[in-house]
């Protein structure tokens, strides 16, 4: 079981069962629907942008556990950075989950999203990690197609 | 299931005295990738609704057709060309005597239910559809009977109209009738439904259809691993299988089609081998099979689903029967046991599939943990969004069993699904 226990680790679970900022924020500057079409995995996400600081982030959506952890995990972490902050953690992310199984992780820059590290052993799984960052990612880039992971 | 339960009580009480009992543990001898080990656990493999296993007679058919006498077909004056085109074609008789049709030539060799259903859709459909006219699906339609369909009639300005299903999972037959008019053209139903095991009753949905001089075609792809199908008695216009569903090649399958209709509908692909000849101002086409049959085929995929038709008629449909539907029975009872599971699909014929959902656990994350457990089962919506929206559910975890499964790989499903409520607890 250790295997799970890397993918499913608590900080996982807390953040499926409770996830935060889970809603709507009605006057968004910015907003995204990013979808896994052969999961039916779907998010919305709401992210308010002053200057160059993100201000506020929302997501709503369905999903499995580490899709939903991770966009709590993202949406906790990118509020209050600026904009190239997240898109650089997004790249920090992407390389931790989907550079294979022996990876390397910046848990410095990181912090908390380490939490999904064990994600690169899973394959078939991270794209469900990933689906919240590629949505951010659109929703920053004003990108008017919903963002995809496939 | 349908042929058995359709029987009068007397026969089906003489057949049980008499029916032959599957021998499970000699007929996994003949898959060699059953008797794998994962992660020091047996292989539990239970994705036989998104592809099937193969016994090694298919295996060997497919290796000596390359080995032995590969050449392409129908062209060659060559004894080897004439040896490969006598196997391929021996193979059309094959699947013409599987499905019970009248005539080999109303067989087409092509990819499986999906390029079927491409073909009726653009060369009956593009043909026979106008503005307001209307195609008839059901709800419970595989995306392969739902896309094609949409695009000829955005094409031509027709119009879907979907025959709804119960809660259970049954297509309700009353509305069926009431949506066919002067405007239907066509009806294409799934025989047995992918993500619910639903047998619908085709044989009666035909007739209705047939009352009102509307052709009906069936994608069979689930039926043909589970039953016999005969598609005089069914009377079916169109029927279309996967290989790969039934224990044969991926890359094969067959339409058959009345002679009369196909004959009458034009090619669905230009290229060689459906030609009888060309010249710059005007090409004419080759007769049935060949005209739909463009381009050097899968050789080796016919003669290897051959092979696995010659493999399922050395069984027997009754043993077959008697062993899935205790199977399933004996899946959707242990996994109700489990708190919190939910077994969709509660139609009264169905074939051995148990699709289910967990509360507060995404199919998903059940398909990860399964899997570490040496199970394989399939999670995702299959390719029925549709489905998915009409039960409410985002996705499912489905277990779907073929002849070679076993009560112990139950005990094994049902085992790992408990492990989910470990590891989310």
């Amino acid at each position: 079981m250790a295997d799970l226990k890397d993918l499913y680790q608590q900080i996982v679970l807390d953040h499926n069962r409770a996830p935060r900022n889970f809603k709507k924020i009605p006057n968004a500057s910015h907003t995204a629907e990013g979808t896994n079409p052969l999961c039916g995995d779907d998010i919305t996400l709401y992210v308010t942008v002053e200057g160059n600081v993100i201000k506020d982030v929302g997501f709503q959506g369905k999903g499995c556990a580490i899709s939903q952890a991770s966009a709590s995990l993202m949406t906790s972490t990118v509020k209050g950075k600026t904009t190239e902050e997240a898109e650089s953690l997004f790249r920090a992310f992407h390389d931790m989950v989907a550079g294979g199984p022996d990876a390397p992780a910046d848990d410095k820059t990181l912090g908390k999203l380490a939490a999904l590290a064990g994600v690169k052993r899973f394959p078939a799984r991270v794209k469900c990690a990933n689906l919240p960052w590629h949505t951010l990612h659109a929703a920053l880039t004003g990108s008017d197609e919903p963002a995809s992971t496939e | 299931m349908t042929m058995v339960r359709q029987a009068s009580a007397a026969a089906t009480a003489a057949r049980t005295a008499a029916q032959p009992m599957l021998d499970v543990e000699r007929v996994r001898t003949d898959f060699p990738l059953l008797m794998q080990h994962r992660d020091g656990k047996p292989l539990v493999y239970l994705d036989n609704a998104a592809t099937t296993q193969k016994p090694q007679v298919v295996v060997d058919s497919v290796k000596q057709y390359y080995e032995g006498y590969n050449a392409n077909i129908h062209r060659g004056v060559y004894k080897l060309s004439q040896q490969a085109t006598d196997a391929y074609e021996a193979a059309r008789v094959k699947l013409q005597r599987f499905v019970n049709a009248a005539q080999p030539h109303e067989i087409i060799f092509l990819r499986g239910v999906t390029e079927a259903v491409n073909l009726v859709a653009h060369s009956f459909g593009r043909t026979s559809l106008v503005a307001g006219d209307e195609v008839v699906i059901s709800a419970m339609e595989h995306h392969s009977n739902i896309v094609p369909w949409q695009i000829v009639c955005e094409a031509t300005r027709a119009r879907l109209r979907i025959v709804p299903m119960t809660d259970e999972g049954e297509l309700e037959l009353d509305e069926f009738e009431g949506l066919i008019s002067a405007k239907t053209k066509l009806v294409a139903l799934v025989h047995v439904s992918n993500s619910l095991g639903t047998i619908n009753p085709i044989k009666e949905m035909v007739a209705i259809a047939h009352g009102h001089n509307v052709p009906v075609l069936v994608d069979g792809a689930q039926a043909t691993p589970h039953m016999a199908v005969d598609v005089q008695d069914l009377d079916c216009d169109f029927y279309a299988l996967s290989g790969h569903k039934m224990f044969g090649p991926t890359g094969i399958g067959i339409l058959y089609g009345k002679a009369e209709l196909l004959n009458a509908m034009p090619p669905y692909q230009g290229g060689g081998e459906m030609i009888r000849s060309v010249c710059f101002d005007k090409t004419t086409y080759a007769p049935l099979p060949a005209k739909f049959e463009a381009g050097t085929p899968n050789i080796a995929g016919a003669i290897g689903l051959g092979a696995a038709v010659d493999y399922l008629n050395g069984m027997s449909w009754d043993a077959i029967h008697a062993h899935e539907d205790d199977l399933l029975r004996y899946a959707t009872e242990s996994l109700e046991t489990i708190p919190g599971l939910h077994v969709l699909g509660t139609a009264k014929e169905k074939a051995s599939v148990a699709s289910f959902v967990l509360d507060g656990v995404h199919a998903h994350d059940i398909g990860t943990i399964v899997d570490k457990e040496g199970v394989a089962i399939r999670t995702g919506h299959h390719c029925t969004q549709p489905v998915m929206e009409r039960l409410g559910v985002p996705a499912t975890a489905r277990a779907s069993f073929a002849f070679y499964n076993t009560r112990e790989e139950v005990d094994a499903l049902v085992r790992a699904v408990h492990r989910v409520h470990e590891v989310f607890s």
